[in-house]
């Protein structure tokens, strides 16, 4: 199976009493777009937060590209209180920092934007190079490293060009329009060398015409830059519109998965969104 | 192209002219004895303040020790460079311990070239025993967030100080008697640069250290941490890793600086590197500017030379006729000094420089469009 790029099994995230994400199994296939949805509060963020090493997970293994970056049990306190609904714990505990993991090729943006506010486009691009620079602080001070730092330069100005931001690039980040910014993020993520891109609610705060763009942005620079992207998102019109693969959480729980087509006629995606008739 | 030229050939006037001003100075130091110390105070003080803004300014981690990191380079540099035949003098109470009148005895006896380096070696030393410290320390306390941070350093320059100035170390530090009769700055090049200019230009050394690494890629990275560290650590960019690289350089540089003011004051103790002292920096580096170095530098004079020189004024009796003017008293000038600060930090409410750096095209454009105003009048 070595389509697959990253798998997560029986991912459980349990904070205090409070089971967010409940034995999540994904498997994100090698080029293609996969979405997460749900409602709001059904832990897709989190099960991010959890892929990208911000969390560790109560329970549960995170596999990419053939590398386990996330595996953990129920431990101490925890070991008490698990009330997930996969009761057989994995053995291992690896922990991974999230700097770590982008540096093997996972990047991300946020639902609410985090770009480096008070620094240049250019500067936030540029800085996502810096993730895998191989001069030391000493050779990097004295600029002995010119020639990787004159590529950081060129890689970035080119990075800039094809999303289409060369022009507003001495522009404070924080100054740029909304579209634009998400834009930026998503430039920033790419400048890491990503193999698998995240996208945390893209689409968040935009006008229909903004989504649409977004949607052949994204269709885009997945073919340029060879990337499987998973993304969580609320626009429905988004996701059936270009997603491969959906999973659908609800209260941390799959309740579906499979084909825009499929989800879309899965009656309990239905009763989540819609909400059940209870007479 | 020609626009870089020309900025380079305005820096390289400059700093010659600058110079030039030095050797004036040293030739004319017994007529502007005030001067040369408010200029040698401040250029230290300056280097302080730069390595305090890029923990502070660039990385954006408040922290409140520096006061203990110049302290552990000014009793490295005054432990090492007191006389051997000075030794009894200075510790007369407690007497010195053996290794250090040995290791001194030997520095005294080695070739010539190694006694000449020898101060810079002793600054040197300094600031890596600080950076050490540093490095260790920082395993700890840079898991901690802002003002926690900042309480953690503060708790951390104190101890420090405690650990000098206690009896235990009576044979190195002298304890709560201090180290005096510490040389002055030594001359460089053999004695074409005087003493006089040895601090100016070893800070310059520094602070283009400084400045170069903050405009490398590491120096971007500590800029993205300061802006959001959630989004700089899923950039790649390990934050303890980087946290831990400005604290180190940081502390070495502050050691530097405490090592140039033993050598500034000749005489040295634990009080001296109080928390009042910190809180002077910190006060140099927010009228500069949080993140300009070239505001650091800049507000170094201007705040010593406003404390130590221009206010005196304030501090004798003064008579106008017969009227002899109330409040003139010893003191009266920190009052006024402190409503200037106040009126300062009103006025530019970013420090002076705000974020920016000092740059000639800056400047140019402020003339060009004065004259342009002049034109339309």
């Amino acid at each position: 199976m070595s389509d697959i790029l990253l798998k997560t099994e029986h991912i459980t995230m349990q904070f205090g009493g409070v089971v967010a994400v409940d034995d999540l199994n994904i498997e994100i296939q090698k080029d293609r777009i996969t979405a997460l949805i749900g409602p709001n509060g059904a832990g897709k963020t989190t099960a991010f937060n959890v892929i990208t090493g911000g969390y560790q997970p109560s329970n549960g293994r995170v596999t990419f590209d053939g590398l386990v970056i996330v595996e953990n049990y129920p431990r101490s306190k925890m070991k008490k209180i698990y009330n997930g609904t996969n009761k057989t714990p994995f053995e291992k505990q690896v922990v991974n920092t999230p700097d770590k993991i982008t540096r093997l090729g996972m990047a991300r943006t946020f639902q609410n934007i985090r770009l480096f506010k008070d620094l240049t486009v250019f500067e936030n691009v540029l800085i996502a190079k810096h993730c895998h620079i191989k001069a030391g602080l000493f050779s990097s001070t004295f600029r002995l490293n010119r020639e990787e730092e004159l590529k950081m330069y060129q890689d970035t100005e080119a990075l800039l060009e094809r999303v289409g931001l060369l022009g507003s690039r001495n522009e404070k980040s924080s100054s740029l329009p909304y579209g634009k910014q998400r834009r930026l993020e998503i430039a920033r993520a790419l400048a890491t060398g990503p193999k698998l891109l995240l996208l945390d609610e893209p689409a968040a705060g935009m006008n229909p015409k903004e989504t649409e763009e977004l949607s052949l942005f994204i269709k885009e620079i997945k073919d340029s830059f060879k990337l499987t992207v998973f993304l969580i998102e609320h626009h429905m019109n988004l996701v059936m519109d270009i997603s491969d693969t959906i999973y659908v959480l609800d209260y941390g729980k799959t309740i579906a998965q499979g084909t825009p087509a499929e989800v879309q006629n899965d009656p309990a995606v239905i009763r989540a969104y819609l909400g059940v008739d209870e007479a | 192209m020609i626009k870089i030229k020309r900025n380079n050939i305005y820096t390289i006037v400059t700093l010659a002219l600058l110079l030039v001003f030095l050797y004036w100075l040293n030739a004319n130091r017994l007529q502007n004895g005030m001067l040369v110390s408010v200029l040698q105070k401040g250029v230290i003080l300056a280097l302080v303040a730069v390595s305090m803004n890029l923990l502070n300014g660039f990385t954006g981690l408040f922290s409140l020790g520096q006061a203990g990191f110049m302290s552990i380079g000014a009793y490295t540099t005054a432990i090492l460079l007191i006389p051997v035949q000075n030794l009894d003098g200075v510790y007369y109470m407690n007497g010195v311990h053996p290794a250090i009148r040995a290791f001194k005895t030997m520095v005294a006896s080695s070739p010539e070239f190694i006694q000449i380096i020898f101060p810079f070696i002793a600054l040197l030393l300094g600031g890596l025993l600080a950076a050490f410290a540093a490095a260790l320390v920082g395993i700890a306390v840079l898991r901690l967030k802002s003002d926690y941070l900042a309480i953690a350093t503060l708790g951390l320059s104190e101890i420090v100080r405690a650990i000098f100035s206690s009896p235990q170390f009576d044979q190195i530090t002298n304890g709560s008697y201090g180290l005096n009769k510490i040389p002055n700055f030594p001359p460089m090049l053999w004695g074409a640069i005087p003493s006089l200019i040895t601090p100016f230009i070893v800070v310059a050394f520094c602070i283009v250290f400084i400045m170069l690494l903050i405009k490398s890629s590491y120096g971007r990275a500590f800029k993205a941490i300061r802006e959001d560290e959630i989004a700089a650590e899923a950039m790649g960019i390990n934050l303890f890793k980087h946290k831990e690289m400005s604290f180190v350089i940081s502390s070495f540089f502050s050691a530097v600086a405490g090592g140039l003011l033993a050598m500034y004051m000749r005489s040295i103790e634990a009080k001296t590197f109080s928390i009042t002292l910190t809180y002077d920096i910190l006060l140099i580096v927010v009228i500069g500017g949080i993140g300009s170095v070239t505001g650091s530098v800049l507000s170094a004079f201007l705040v010593t030379a406003a404390k130590e020189w221009w206010l005196r004024f304030f501090d004798q009796p003064l008579t106008i006729g017969t009227f002899e003017v109330p409040l003139f008293r010893t003191g009266f000038r920190m009052v006024i000094f402190s409503i200037l600060l106040m009126i300062v930090v009103l006025i530019y409410r970013r420090g002076l420089m705000g974020t920016n750096e000092f740059s000639w095209d800056r400047i140019i454009n402020r003339f060009k469009k004065r004259e342009k105003e002049a034109a339309h009048e």
